[in-house]
């Protein structure tokens, strides 16, 4: 079957996690600019991952014959340098019209600090500046909760957001009714340890519905799977869903949030397999 | 649109059971080897008063995630004024949201 997977940190993977995604239906993936597991020393070392997320990993995706999207931002992990934030937030409108470049994203919080409130609410204000969509990180474990509330707050405080072109990602079952009551895109992602299990996805689709809710593996430099989604597919599949709800959720959900921006478009050949 | 899984209840179990099973057996492992080591630590630890309440919540039955993961989370709304550390714990510390250091190990 194939999908796409919203949020896939490819910089920090192999090419055989590329060759792994092609051979179990991937046609595309977006990568939205986060963290790096350390701090990074200055807005240059920003710059130069701004260039490989737009340069260099298209082509590298391009190889597997999988389509490579991304997202710029100062991601939630650093964003409580208020002195650092500003200075990426003023380097990041050049690569706005890039052709892979979709929004702003991963933007949002993590451990709800007042500074990462700020950037995150700058960077929310870029967004509408430049009218492009906008893709959230929700923090982890015992943050999730206040973190979600206050990013939806903070969006709903803008009363010209345009509520389907943003995406709160990492929901789960005690986040995901707010995210998507109050019209936004909910992410789940799947992970081995602290986000959302295969199975609990399943749960989250059969108890509120696909309406709305994409599924990604948001592989990255740390315990993750590239190929999450196929395993969400293999969990669906096991509860015998039928395969039209699984496409729904894996490949046509992702495709009418995505294309909330003109420049995304899947590829011809891939359009008209899923058409037939 | 009805999403809800197609198996039967005795469906679910037979496709389930054992692996759920197995994750008991872990958790129970889990327990003993802690005990193992210092049968009062877990009463100290936050993360492990939490974890205890979750196991005893789990069998009041219903909306168990749900109260389970409300049970580990931040229930406060005021941000923080500073960054204490990169990441979470895994649990909140009500202790420390009252004023004990115990609970911090």
């Amino acid at each position: 079957m194939n999908y796409i997977d919203h949020h896939a940190h490819m910089v920090s993977r192999t090419t055989d996690d590329y060759q792994q995604l092609a051979l179990t239906g991937c046609v595309a993936v977006t990568e939205p600019a986060f963290w790096a597991g350390w701090d990074r020393s200055g807005a240059d070392g920003f710059e130069d991952y701004f260039r490989q997320l737009t340069e260099f990993e298209p082509a590298r995706a391009a190889q597997y014959r999988i389509q490579h999207y991304t997202w710029m931002a100062m991601n939630p992990k650093e964003a409580d340098d208020r002195v650092l934030s500003r200075e990426v937030l003023a380097r990041i409108p050049k690569f706005l019209d890039r052709p892979t470049v979709l929004g702003i994203g991963e933007i949002g919080l993590n451990r709800v600090t007042r500074n990462e409130i700020e950037t995150y609410t700058e960077q929310v204000e870029l967004a509408l500046a430049h009218r492009q969509m906008i893709l959230i990180h929700t923090p982890h474990l015992e943050d999730k909760l206040k973190g979600t509330r206050i990013s939806v707050d903070v969006l709903n405080s803008f009363p010209t957001i345009e509520r389907e072109r943003v995406m709160v990602d990492h929901a789960e079952e005690h986040t995901l009714r707010p995210i998507l009551d109050n019209g936004y895109w909910a992410g789940l992602t799947l992970y081995p340890q602290t986000k959302v299990s295969a199975a609990r996805a399943a749960d989250m689709i059969e108890r509120f519905g696909p309406e709305r809710i994409c599924i990604a593996g948001a592989c990255d430099w740390g315990p993750s799977d590239p190929i999450a989604v196929p395993r969400f597919i293999m969990e669906m599949r096991r509860r015998r869903h039928p395969e039209e709800r699984i496409h729904r959720v894996v490949f046509d959900n992702p495709v009418q949030f995505l294309s909330g921006s003109p420049k995304f478009r899947i590829r011809r050949d891939v359009a008209q397999e899923v058409a037939r | 649109m009805d999403s809800r899984s197609p198996l039967s209840p005795r469906e679910i179990v037979d496709e389930y059971f054992i692996e759920n099973r197995t994750r008991l057996l872990e958790i129970a492992a889990f327990l003993d080897r802690l005990d193992g080591n210092d049968s009062g630590f877990a009463a100290r630890d936050f993360r492990m008063q939490a974890f205890t309440e979750a196991l005893e919540s789990i069998a009041a039955g219903s909306d168990r995630v749900d109260r389970l993961l409300m049970l580990f989370s931040d229930p406060t709304t005021d941000p923080l004024g500073a960054l204490d550390r990169k990441s979470a714990f895994g649990a909140y510390d009500r202790g420390k949201a009252q004023g004990s250091g115990e609970a911090r190990q």
